[in-house]
């Protein structure tokens, strides 16, 4: 019978799969890599405002990330170029978030766990966000799916069919900055990213359907999950670099038997 | 009754003014060409008369309930998103096989519907995008340069199936055209676009107006013109609209037009 602290990190991991594999798609897609690593590095300044203002950290990361999606949108959608507005916002969060830290007394251990996130010392607590929040990014995608897929496809199509794009990327931007929120502290701000876009790119060879491809990347997600847990667990390496590994190696192997689509 | 109109519409991409004081209406069954060079803001017309491009002066008004069917001038299908026809005619609605059938057979391409949207030649895909511009039930068409890329048999088969669409459902079409000649037969109104509207008329008095053949050249009465850009008179974006007006042959206004049409 494995620990109870096992059983909790698999819930939380299972249920942030379920959120990021469908998202992660749209990330792959719309191009938008570097845009959830922009939102997760954001997150840290939010986990830093959090702990400073003793407000709790899913509060802080969400508003952060939100700000820093929206600011992102509203730069490139003023045609300015978007990975260097990206670059630009992302890394002074990161260092903003780092340094404020850096005021704040004995919290310089907790901020590791929020770079590379601890998913072994998930709370009951956490698996109640982390779930709710999976849930409500999952609703918001299916509710919105048909125009979320229209607006990817080509944002004129959307507009002539009264579907209005932005709000569609708006859409998109808040399931991240909601993803990011309940993440970070499981897999931490660096590797959420990774796993939006690792799984995601993985079930591109098998996926016939853009339905087919977000479940197959929740379901090679949840694989990540449960394979990296028991790496962890058999070498004792740490959990949440071992669930990216695991999920790189998934998307290694989708690559080889290639049928031509 | 006019199902899209634009009325002194100006848009702008960050400090370029990409039309100026534009005035446009359709009305139903009609078959409007933009014709204009590179760059003459035809794209951005299209974009902001379905309001996808933001109006920086003027407005664009719909008809209540407008319905429109969109051919994008070039869909780029990101190869990682799977999409099959079939999967691609229920975007933005979901439409029962049999439809999704009827329309593939309707734009001569039947049976294609397992296929990927990737694997089409360029033949195919511009009709999958008409058949699915089509499902909507459309008032209106706007096509924005459908034909690029496909070669000249294509080219007048495709146009060749707008007119047959037209016919059978009266639709209103509004393209953005570089092939000028097959356009100037199929077309009841031109509009000469650079940047604000140079001229705009029935093909024949538009091909004689001196300003379309500034812009296309001085061929035969413009239905044979080369697509050359001879660019002679003065475009600045800040002119003065009055001189055009002053040429009421060939810039005649919409209602004399329609009244002329009807």
């Amino acid at each position: 019978m494995p620990e109870d602290f096992l059983i909790r990190a698999a819930l939380a991991g299972l249920g942030l799969t379920l959120a990021t594999g469908p998202l992660g798609a749209f990330v792959v897609w719309r191009r938008m890599a570097f845009f959830g690593d922009a939102t997760a590095h954001a997150a840290i300044l939010g986990v830093a405002l959090a702990l400073a203002t003793d407000l709790p950290v899913y509060a802080g990361t969400l508003a952060v990330a939100m700000a820093m999606g929206l600011a992102v949108s509203a730069l490139t959608g003023r045609g300015q170029a978007a990975d260097s507005a990206l670059g630009v916002l992302a890394h002074s969060a990161l260092a903003l978030g780092l340094i404020a830290v850096s005021f704040l007394p004995g919290v310089r251990s907790d901020l590791s766990a929020y770079l590379f996130g601890d998913i072994l010392a998930v709370t009951d607590a956490d698996l109640i966000w982390i779930w709710g929040g999976a849930a409500l990014v999952l609703g918001l995608i299916a509710w919105r799916w048909q125009a979320l897929l229209t607006a990817t496809v080509d944002e004129a199509l959307a507009q002539a069919s009264g579907i209005d794009p932005r709000r569609e990327r708006l859409v998109l931007t808040l399931a991240l900055a909601l993803v990011v929120a309940v993440a970070v502290k499981i897999v931490g701000a660096l590797l959420i990213a990774a796993m939006l876009i690792i799984p995601a790119a993985a079930a591109r060879g098998p996926a016939r359907s853009p339905e087919a491809m977000a479940a197959i990347a929740a379901l090679f997600g949840a694989l990540a999950v449960l394979g990296g847990l028991a790496l962890s667990l058999r070498l004792d390496t740490p959990a949440g670099p071992s669930i990216v590994a695991t999920a790189a190696a998934i998307f290694a192997l989708s690559l080889i038997p290639r049928r031509p689509t | 009754m006019q199902l899209i109109s634009a009325r002194g519409l100006s848009v702008r991409h960050g400090a370029q003014i990409a039309l100026s004081s534009v005035d446009f209406a359709i009305s139903k069954g009609e078959i409007v060409t933009v014709v204009g060079p590179n760059g003459s803001g035809k794209s951005t017309l299209l974009k902001a008369l379905i309001g996808l491009e933001h109006a920086a002066e003027g407005q664009v008004t719909h008809a209540p309930g407008l319905s429109i069917g969109y051919v994008p001038q070039r869909l780029h299908m990101d190869a990682r998103l799977p999409m099959s026809v079939r999967r691609f005619l229920s975007l933005p609605h979901r439409v029962p096989d049999t439809e999704a059938e009827a329309a593939l057979r309707r734009v001569a391409v039947p049976g294609i519907g397992s296929r990927p949207m990737s694997a089409l030649s360029g033949g195919q895909f511009q009709r999958v995008l008409l058949a699915r511009a089509l499902l909507a039930k459309p008032e209106i068409l706007i096509l924005d340069e459908p034909t690029q890329g496909l070669d000249q048999p294509g080219v007048a088969a495709f146009y060749r199936l707008i007119e047959e669409v037209r016919a059978e459902t009266g639709v209103a079409v509004l393209m953005v055209s570089h092939d000028l000649h097959v356009v100037m037969s199929a077309t009841d109104r031109v509009i000469c676009l650079n940047g604000h509207v140079c001229c705009e008329g029935a093909p024949r008095v538009v091909s004689e107006a001196p300003e379309y053949r500034a812009l296309f050249g001085l061929g035969t009465g413009g239905a044979l013109a080369l697509y050359r850009h001879v660019h002679d008179h003065d475009h600045d974006h800040d002119h003065d609209h009055d001189h055009e007006h002053g040429h009421a042959n060939h810039h005649p206004h919409h209602h004399h037009h329609e009244g002329a049409d009807a």
